[in-house]
């Protein structure tokens, strides 16, 4: 006994510096490949990613003057606008879910169903985009739904100013609504992970103090969940900023000589209104799409575009996080001591 | 068993004699603040409370005793109808205050817990500031103005005896204070909405012997302004604090009386039995 007792104990480390071993290989081989990638894609976008990349638009004829301003602003809009659809509908939803709906059978197959959307494959949302959003299911084409029940051929509708056309066509809009679409299980999944984490004792204390149930919501239990709803809002921004497929289906523009407004610079946002207020319902392409055009091209140089594209994306990407997680440390700091 | 019987009727017969002696104790009979008439509660379909009628005396201390799961703290939740917070719960009979059924058609929940307030068990500051957490009843009851905020607050704190120790890091998160400290101001953010009834679930459970110690002090001092119902697991507590004691077993009132008498002759078996550590 005396002897076996250390031949298992050392088959047992054995074990256990193998299976560290193993986790170890598979960090390392992960961060390898990765590392790869990224050596590749700054070894081919060398010497092309310039201020003038930045600036100029595509070119089909000279893969030294393309650029990806139109891709920029496109991809640019596109997050504004789905974050501004899918943020305060998925945060609404989840609080819907957790704090007011009660158990029925409806909430719990929504709350069953969540995850599952969450994993339905992004092209799917774009075919969904392309009848939705894009055709409308075709009610305002000459002959369609919209034409037998009125008499008219309904072709856009002036909404406080603003003339939004009908269908939407590949507007960015379009675009947006369907991306916020394909992010908006995950939004939701997370804000109501958030939302469930904040311990009862805090609601019971607030309401006992004679708190409704929206002033404990909104001064207790909504400013603890916004560092788990962010990082919610982090991976899909992250997700949607990358996506390729669905645009494709809703017509994002693979060769486009304009950025939506006709805006190239940062000041125009706030001082060319009328081409804001455009901005949404103009054509687009997204750097995504503009990457994916370039990869495609039979002239080699373009591949040094595509990476050279590819890079401002990571970077994109990257900051946009980066401004994401000192966004939701900052609240974390007020809320702990 | 016996001698604890006595050790527990000598504190009581003890606090008599120096209640008799502090100023402003008016030993005379005093109204009833809160009653419950034939009250029965479900969670689901489980009976929890079974035809409770109990009267509370305004001014003083009412403590609820009884072993663990007697139905003592849902009955207390009862009282300012926190027990609705939790699904498929269901009470019959009336509880009423000042002569009104809480449970009526037209009652504000929001507005009755502002005249019952409640302290839990577990000490729950909230993540702000010492300030910020007894200004949080009467902010959200409307209150904005700076100079009557921060009246409120100096006064909630000194009556919960922690002003002193907390006027000068006022700013500063309350989850930094002690244990016994985050309790007293759990205590002052419930003074500071100015109820009537203050409902304490074993509120000195969590704490060590010197800041139970002051909790109970603290206790005593405000049932000259408030109605104080307590749930406490400690019969010595009991004693020490309250006028009068309730003893609930298995969902049921067994015995309510004078905490003098009900301490040294009670008039059921299972009192004496539980009082005397018997079982529970």
């Amino acid at each position: 006994m005396s002897k076996a007792l250390p031949a298992v104990v050392r088959s047992v480390s054995t074990r256990g510096r193998l299976f560290a071993a193993l986790c170890r290989t598979a960090i390392w081989s992960a961060v390898g490949v990765l590392a790869i990638l990224l050596a590749c894609v700054l070894w081919q976008s060398w010497g092309w990613l310039d201020l003038s990349f930045l600036t100029s638009y595509d070119s089909a004829i000279d893969p030294r003057r393309a650029g990806i301003l139109a891709g920029l602003w496109g991809s640019f809009w596109l997050m504004i606008l789905t974050m501004f659809i899918s943020v305060p509908v998925g945060i609404g939803a989840a609080i819907y879910l957790e704090e007011y709906a009660g158990d029925t059978w409806v909430t719990r197959l929504i709350r069953v169903n969540l995850a599952n959307l969450a994993g339905v494959p992004s092209i799917v949302y774009g075919i969904l985009g392309l009848t939705v959003f894009v055709r409308m299911f075709g009610i305002f084409r000459a002959g369609g739904l919209v034409q037998q029940l009125t008499g008219w051929e309904v072709v856009a509708v002036k909404v406080v100013g603003i003339r939004i056309p009908l269908p939407l066509g590949s507007a960015v809009l379009a675009g947006a609504l369907t991306l916020s679409l394909m992010i908006l299980p995950v939004i939701i999944v997370a804000a109501q992970e958030a939302l469930r984490a904040v311990p009862p004792s805090i609601r019971h204390a607030s309401l006992a103090l004679g708190a409704t149930r929206w002033q404990t919501i909104r001064h207790q239990v909504l400013p603890a969940a916004v560092p788990g709803m962010l990082t919610g809002i982090i991976l899909s921004a992250s997700r949607a900023i990358g996506e390729t497929a669905p645009l494709i289906m809703v017509g994002a523009a693979t060769f486009l000589r304009s950025t939506p407004g006709g805006i190239t610079h940062l000041t125009e946002l706030l001082t060319n209104f009328p081409s804001v207020l455009d901005a949404p319902f103009s054509e687009y392409t997204a750097m995504t799409i503009q990457v994916y055009n370039w990869v495609k091209q039979p002239s080699d140089d373009y591949r040094h575009a595509a990476a050279a594209g590819i890079l401002v994306l990571l970077i994109a990407l990257l900051s946009l996080n980066a401004l994401a997680i000192y966004v939701r440390n900052r609240f974390q700091k007020r809320l702990s001591v | 068993m016996a001698s604890l019987l006595h050790s527990l009727s000598d504190l009581v017969k003890q606090r008599q004699e120096t209640e008799r002696a502090a100023p402003g104790n008016d030993p005379g009979p005093r109204g009833i603040k809160a009653e419950t008439r034939k009250l029965d509660f479900f969670y689901g379909p489980h009976q929890v409370l079974f035809d409770i009628s109990l009267t509370i005396p305004e001014r003083s201390v009412t403590a609820l005793i009884g072993p663990s799961g007697c139905g003592k703290s849902t009955f207390l939740r009862t009282l300012n109808r926190m027990n609705e917070i939790i699904e498929n719960t269901q009470l019959i009979g009336q509880v009423l205050l000042d002569g009104t059924d809480i449970y009526g058609p037209d009652v504000d929940v929001a507005q009755l817990r502002k005249r019952v307030g409640m302290v839990f068990q577990k000490s729950t500051p909230f993540p702000k500031s010492i300030f910020d957490n007894v200004a949080y009843g009467p902010r959200i009851a409307g209150l904005r103005d700076k100079k009557q905020l921060a009246e409120i607050v100096e006064q909630s704190l000194s009556r919960a005896a922690l002003w002193n120790e907390a006027k000068d890091r006022l700013k500063q998160s309350a989850l930094a204070l002690s244990g016994g400290q985050q309790q007293r101001l759990c205590i002052a953010r419930a003074l500071a909405t100015n109820p009537e009834v203050l409902l304490m679930d074993e509120p000195a459970s969590a704490l060590d012997p010197a800041s139970t110690a002051h909790v109970e002090d603290l206790i005593f001092e405000l049932k000259r302004n408030y109605t104080i119902v307590i749930v406490t697991h400690n019969m010595q507590q009991a004693a020490r604090v309250s006028d009068h004691t309730a003893f609930f077993y298995e969902g049921r009132l067994i015995e309510m009386g004078v905490t003098t008498g009900l301490f040294t002759k009670p008039k059921e078996k299972r009192t004496e039995d539980y009082i005397t550590g018997r079982f529970g």
